[in-house]
């Protein structure tokens, strides 16, 4: 089941099964309206967001003169408490119609005043608490966000509105960076000129948010008349969020996705490894993260729309293929390695964007079909926030094992346990379907592009 | 509202934000013309040669930080009146530390959208003799007393796209050789007696033994930092005492300078500068009483020299090594100091 979007032309569509083409006479837009303003809210947010991640050390050190050594230790505790604002920004998201919008644009909101406080405070525990606050307002805002996306979208289509979001998003982040040094660039110490445009920027996404992403989808009776999974059940309370758990469906997709998450090194990780196996140089490697982004970017919408077609869960498991491919070559590389080519790192970097590509977005995509419209935004934080949770104990682990038995054992031995949790998961019995769409869903959905 | 309605709030509001935005960029544009004009009161520079050798008394090398079209550059002044007109080089560096008429500066190099830094060894007239890129943001330099090795520590931003962990990165270069160690993280740990393995090994603040083989540094791991002594042949670090940071090695060599991380101090300016006898393992806190986050310079063997934030970026501090007297203001607007010609 699903609940089509309103058009920002304001036209209800008939009913809650499917959706019929929006003019007759001609095909269905790829993409749903609201799954584009939400990627340009996205896209635009990303800007603002990644414009003060750039320049943020360089900030700390060049610019206030503090010492940024032991800030980090802080980003697994704001992390944490991101993972828990999800749930509740999912559940608040839930409660009354139309709130999605309203806890999303909280959530942005949030954020883009976080931008002029860094100007304003000075030292380091003032500006970690903003940036506590601007990840609160991130975890308030990626739930409901995700939800909008799935509820505006076809059940056939959801993979490859997720990969739309997520190109755009991941479009954002690299032109956050190239903008912070552009400014940088054009002035001297210009780190508050940086807060300043990052705010501009952060506020336009906001607006894009208010005016163009639209409210309240429908009358809350529409879902009854779907055939989903156990529309009756769909009552918006935190027991109902609990609940949920209980449906052998989402239960899969969550243990799925945290026996996983347990398998998957944090990209840190991956990339002081590619450092120390692969020899990449002292100034590439700040320039990791993009080679990632950039694979992410240019791969999300294929691989979204390949998990419409040959099923969710495939895709989904083919990601973490492609990390385990990464492992592979990190392992076999390095002092003594058998596979010295110099095309290694972008093989390595090639993999890990595939891997983004394939499971971040098709994760929601696949959660979206078996959590009812009603608690579509609680489902998908709990589903996120439990494979949130399995890569921090991962990271935990990985640590761990790291200081005990040396990179290249401990990444071995995190090859292996992967390779075991992907055995398992694939041999799972399938249950419900995540590949084809409900019964709801028809075949006139899938519009070519 | 209808659409045509909406996009007029979006176009007039993306119209003010773009002003509001240009505004601050160009006001940020203009500091820039405000730094490259000198100060009325501040330190007279002009432009002469600079050199690490020769040149009759003793002299302070320095990076000029007073503004004006010398800020940034490699300056000299006498001494014995660190108050004197300033020489300027013409040579910019953010860290800069010299020995035996060899110098390492590591400089800014301005990209078509991103700085990046790199790492210069410089011969006794500032003429370059080597470069070497570097991933981050300087933070140390140290050449050690022959003249022979050289080292720097650069903050390395690992993550810039997930989140904001920062590491650092400590590279030693044998300048005869050109032989480079990129990170001490590739050597052997012995930590209280026993071989260490952690992913989050840090390193930073090299300072070298006379003999060109051992030196000091820092090590952190798991939220805690350590001194440890080093040995370049063996490729090995051992940790000898806790809690140190940034250490200088005294000329004579039985004691560590260091910036101490203590308890009850606020989270952003949690350091004091201490020295550590290597023999008796005995910490002496010094006169100064503000928080000091460099690597001490040891004019001599009783004297140390330090910088403290200040109207220009920072100004240079003495304190006597043992504990007693009480801090001086060497001279305004400087970092990153040398003594050459004395003792």
């Amino acid at each position: 089941m699903y609940v089509a979007d309103s058009r920002a032309s304001g036209a209800p569509s008939a009913d809650g099964t499917a959706r019929a083409p929006d003019r007759p006479g001609r095909r269905r837009a790829a993409v749903a309206p609201t799954v584009l303003a939400l990627g340009t809210v996205s896209l635009i947010t990303d800007v603002s967001s990644e414009m003060v991640s750039a320049v943020l050390p360089l900030y700390l050190v060049a610019g206030l003169g503090l010492s940024p050594l032991g800030f980090g230790l802080l980003d697994g505790v704001y992390n944490g408490v991101s993972a828990l604002v999800r749930l509740v920004g999912g559940h608040l998201a839930d409660r009354g119609r139309g709130r999605h919008k309203a806890v999303a644009a909280l959530g942005y909101g949030l954020s883009a005043v976080c931008k002029p406080l860094l100007l304003v405070v000075h030292g380091l525990p003032l500006i970690g608490a903003v940036l506590a606050a601007d990840r609160t307002g991130k975890g308030l805002r990626t739930a409901p966000r995700d939800a909008l996306i799935s509820l505006s979208s076809a059940p056939g289509a959801q993979g490859r509105a997720f990969g739309v979001h997520r190109a755009m998003d991941t479009t954002g982040a690299l032109l956050g960076p190239l903008a912070a040094f552009l400014v940088l660039r054009a002035t001297t110490d210009g780190y508050d000129a940086v807060f300043t445009v990052s705010f501009c920027v952060a506020a336009v996404g906001v607006l894009v948010l208010v005016l163009f992403v639209p409210g309240p989808a429908r009358p809350p009776a529409a879902p009854a008349r779907g055939r989903g999974p156990a529309p009756a059940a769909a009552r918006p309370t935190l027991r109902a969020a609990l609940a949920l758990l209980r449906r052998p469906e989402i239960r899969r997709i969550a243990l799925c996705a945290l026996l996983l998450g347990l398998a998957t090194v944090s990209d840190s990780f991956v990339y002081l490894l590619l450092q120390r196996r692969l020899g990449v140089p002292e100034g590439w490697f700040a320039l990791l993260p993009l080679g990632t982004a950039a694979a992410f970017l240019l791969l999300a919408v294929p691989l979204g729309r390949l998990a419409d077609r040959v099923g969710r869960r495939t895709v989904f498991l083919g990601g973490h293929v492609a990390l385990l491919g990464a492992y592979g070559l990190l392992l076999t590389a390095g002092p003594g390695g058998v596979l010295p080519f110099a095309g290694l790192p972008y093989a390595v970097l090639l993999l890990h964007g595939t891997f983004y590509a394939a499971t971040d977005g098709v994760l929601m995509a696949a959660a979206s079909q078996s959590v009812p419209a009603a608690l579509r935004s609680s489902g998908l934080a709990l589903v996120q926030t439990g494979q949130s949770f399995a890569r921090f104990v991962c990271s935990l682990a990985f640590g761990a094992a790291w200081t005990a038995w040396g990179d290249r054992t401990a990444l071995g031995a995190f090859t292996v346990l992967l390779a075991c949790c992907l055995l398992a998961v694939g041999r799972a019995p399938r249950g419900t379907p995540t590949t084809a769409p409900p019964a709801t869903g028809t075949t006139s959905e899938e519009a070519p592009a | 509202m209808t659409t045509r309605a909406r996009v007029l709030v979006l176009v007039c509001t993306i119209v003010l934000l773009a002003a509001v935005a240009t505004a601050s960029v160009l006001h940020a544009a203009a500091r820039s013309e405000r730094k490259d004009r000198a100060r009325p009161g501040g330190p007279g520079v002009s432009a002469g040669r600079v050199a690490l050798v020769g040149g009759g008394g003793g002299r302070i090398v320095f990076r000029n930080m007073a503004w004006g079209p010398h800020r940034d550059e490699l300056s000299s002044v006498p001494a014995d009146r660190p108050g004197a007109g300033r020489t300027a080089s013409g040579v910019r560096c953010l860290r800069f530390h010299a020995a035996a008429g060899t110098g390492i500066c590591l400089q800014a190099v301005h990209g078509a959208v991103q700085d990046s830094y790199r790492a210069v060894v410089l011969d006794s007239r500032l003429h370059v003799r080597a470069h070497y890129a570097v991933g981050g943001v300087p933070s140390r330099a140290r050449v050690s007393p022959s003249g022979r090795l050289a080292t720097w520590t650069v903050f390395v931003d690992g993550d810039s796209y997930a989140n904001s962990t920062f590491s650092t990165r400590a590279t030693v270069l044998d300048t005869r050789t050109g032989k480079l160690i990129p990170s001490l993280e590739e050597f052997r740990v012995v930590r209280d007696g026993r071989p260490y393995h952690a992913a989050d090994v840090n390193f930073w603040g090299v300072t070298f033994a006379a003999d060109d083989r051992h030196f000091y540094a820092t090590l952190a791991t798991q939220g805690r930092t350590y001194l440890v002594r080093g040995d370049l042949a063996t490729r090995t670090v051992t940790t000898v005492h806790d809690n140190v940071e940034c250490p200088s090695l005294s000329p004579d060599g039985t004691r560590i300078a260091f910036k101490k991380r203590v308890k009850g101090l606020p989270a952003d300016a949690p350091w004091r500068l201490y020295v550590l006898d290597l023999r008796t393992g005995r910490e002496t806190a010094l006169a100064e009483t503000r928080n000091v986050d460099d690597q001490a310079l040891w004019r001599d063997d009783s004297t140390l020299a330090y910088a403290l934030p200040g109207d220009y970026g920072a100004d240079l501090y003495t304190v006597p090594a043992d504990g007693s007297g009480a801090p001086r203001l060497l001279m305004k607007a400087a970092l990153a100091p040398v003594y050459l010609g004395t003792g």
